[in-house]
């Protein structure tokens, strides 16, 4: 068995609201990404799902703190990282593309140039030389007329445009790993399925990894191999996304399938109520961490 | 971007017409007149005959109608009328003093934004710093501060007690006698620049795609030398924009308080006498001045923001 690209080990943050109390958003999220594999965290709003991609990226804001863990990235641990090393890996090493196309592009700089900056910093090109690769790059997603496009600035562009463009950006310096956090989510249903496409296509070609985040799990189905199910701060259930999908085994995993509408699904009364997860689960303080699932292949997540 | 330009500065004709009409009714109005202000000062009494020729001299007992058309013939030809006072041309009273003017606001302007935006810059890049806490006490004193009484004071430490620098007058136009006036001049557009600027870098600081910026492994510096200075600089432009104009009309007390020959004493001291049209010829300067800078700062703006240019 090959080494996981990314390991992450019973990693614990939370905000700090003064020094002594702490309110914890993940409580000891294990899980573990091979290289070139397709990874899919599910979670409601609040889960932690978001929270977890930033704590890879060395984004945390305050007062958002990690208070316990490790975050393997190729065997290092990233949290033990100066920041000028872990800016050399970020957008290098690991990319991100976020969830809204609206606003994560600068307004005021074309996107050829916010492309560009990417071979800047990591490939220390020269600006010339890199926007010529912005052209290249904004072609490799499919982009039509590159040349012309990477003068535009956001505004000229569509939703799904732009999404491209953070694509393009994220894989400018091929990554070995992408975080996607929702990238779909603000874009219309056609756009969405051509953006998942892209994705899927590119990595699969370069042999990229892939964190996906969604709280979509027909969006999570078609582009990952494994899939991670977060419910108030815990990783509760991990799977193939096949098994899954068949066989869930946590009763939060089953109140999301539940909740999916299905096309042609109908009771005898010829209506199917869609299942309301918080009937499930009625009180969430009642959940200890003991009740959850241990990631495969780990010791035990326990912190 | 030529139509633009073009487009801003044609809109600035209408806005000229309208204020020179209500400058027009206003003075109209206005309870007083010259020749009744130049027998006010009680020792004699006004001798009927006397205003009565004076009106006729200055075409004071015409018709408003009458006079409301030689005022908008003559404006049309630059000719602001005559000072009645002085028998001289409006607009060769407002020559001579319009480089003074200048010389105090683009001082005074250049003064608040060298300290300012470096000062709102660094106090949003460390918010709850010490550096921040002293600018934005700082600039909230700045705010609240009466100019005439911070002139004074200013007048009191550097020209009496410590005998740096000249008291009042223009010197001739010497950069000594400038430095108080501006900085008192300068003092309320630097505490809100600061102040602005702060906001603003704030703002853009919180926005998405300065997270994006990081999440590209940019250092902090250059996060803010790619991505927030030029962003920031749309709120700057404004605020600068906006001062910049009143500057002029603010200077009004200063130049009073320092005995400085600009438009805002020349406006005060024609408002107490009633001489009418060098009144309205200031005021229209003052006016002017304001629409200038502001569709300066619309083409500024245009050039900064590709967004603008598309409306």
């Amino acid at each position: 068995m090959t080494a996981p690209l990314l390991d992450i080990r019973g990693l614990r943050l939370g905000v700090a609201i003064n020094r002594s109390t702490h309110h914890p958003l993940l409580k000891g999220v294990s899980f573990q990404i091979m290289p070139g594999e397709a990874y899919g965290l599910v979670g409601e709003s609040g889960s932690g799902k978001s929270v977890t991609s930033l704590a890879v990226m060395g984004l945390l804001k305050k007062p958002l703190a990690i208070s316990g863990g490790e975050i393997l990235f190729k065997g290092q641990n990233l949290l033990s990282l100066s920041k000028r090393e872990m800016r050399r890996l970020r957008g290098n090493r690991i990319a991100m593309i976020f969830q809204e196309p609206m606003t994560a592009l600068n307004p005021l700089s074309t996107v050829g140039r916010q492309i560009a900056e990417m071979f800047v910093l990591h490939q220390g090109k020269s600006w010339s030389e890199a926007e010529k690769l912005a052209v290249e790059a904004l072609g490799n997603v499919r982009v039509p007329n590159p040349d012309r496009r990477a003068k535009n600035y956001p505004h000229q562009m569509s939703g799904g445009l732009r999404q491209r463009v953070m694509i393009a950006m994220a894989l400018a310096c091929n990554p070995d790993l992408l975080i996607a956090d929702e990238p779909t989510t603000a874009l219309d249903v056609t756009v969405q399925a051509e953006v998942l496409r892209l994705i899927k296509e590119l990595c699969a070609a370069r042999g990229t990894a892939v964190l996906f985040i969604s709280h979509d799990l027909g969006v999570i189905a078609s582009v990952c191999q494994r899939v991670g199910v977060m419910y108030s701060g815990c990783l509760v259930e991990e799977n193939e996304t096949r098994a899954l999908f068949a066989d869930p085994k946590h009763e939060y995993t089953r109140g999301l399938l539940g909740a999916l509408p299905r096309l042609g699904s109908r009771s005898e009364h010829g209506r199917q109520r869609l299942v309301d997860i918080d009937s499930i689960i009625a009180d969430r303080s009642k959940l200890t961490e003991t009740r959850f699932i241990a990631p495969r292949g780990a010791e035990g997540s326990q912190p | 971007m030529l139509r633009f330009t073009l487009r801003r500065i044609l809109q600035v004709i209408p806005t000229v017409v309208v204020v020179a009409l209500l400058i027009f009714v206003i003075f109209s109005v206005v309870p007083g007149t010259f020749a009744a202000s130049l027998f006010a000062d009680g020792k004699r009494a006004a001798d009927p005959q006397m205003i009565a020729r004076l009106n006729e001299e200055f075409g004071l007992n015409k018709p408003l109608m009458e006079r409301f058309v030689t005022y908008v013939t003559d404006l049309a030809q630059f000719d602001l009328g005559t000072s009645f006072r002085t028998r001289q041309p409006v607009i060769d009273l407002i020559n001579d003093r319009m480089g003074a003017s200048l010389q105090l606001a683009v001082a005074a302007m250049v003064f608040a934004l060298v300290v300012g935006v470096p000062l709102g810059f660094l106090a949003a890049l460390r918010p709850g710093s010490i550096l921040d806490t002293v600018t934005m006490i700082g600039a909230v004193s700045g705010l609240s501060m009466p100019q005439f009484w911070l002139g004074l004071l200013m007048m009191y430490l550097f020209a009496l007690q410590l005998n740096w620098l000249p008291s009042f007058g223009y010197g001739d136009g010497s950069f000594q006698n400038l430095i108080l006036p501006a900085v008192t001049l300068g003092v309320t557009p630097l505490a809100l620049l600061a102040r602005t600027t702060r906001a603003g870098v704030l703002d853009v600081l919180n926005a998405d795609f300065i997270r994006t910026a990081h999440s590209k492994g940019m250092s902090e510096m250059k996060v803010v030398r790619w991505h927030v200075s030029r962003n920031a600089l749309v709120l700057i432009v404004t605020t600068v924009g906006l001062q910049f104009g009143s500057l002029i009309g603010q200077a009004v007390v200063i130049e009073k308080l320092f005995a400085w020959p600009g438009i805002g004493s020349l406006l005060v001291d024609s408002v107490a006498i009633r001489d009418i049209p060098v009144v309205q010829g200031t005021i229209l300067v003052i006016v002017l001045w304001f629409l200038l800078i502001n569709t300066a700062v619309d083409l500024i703006y245009a050039a900064i923001d590709p967004r603008i240019k598309q409306e």
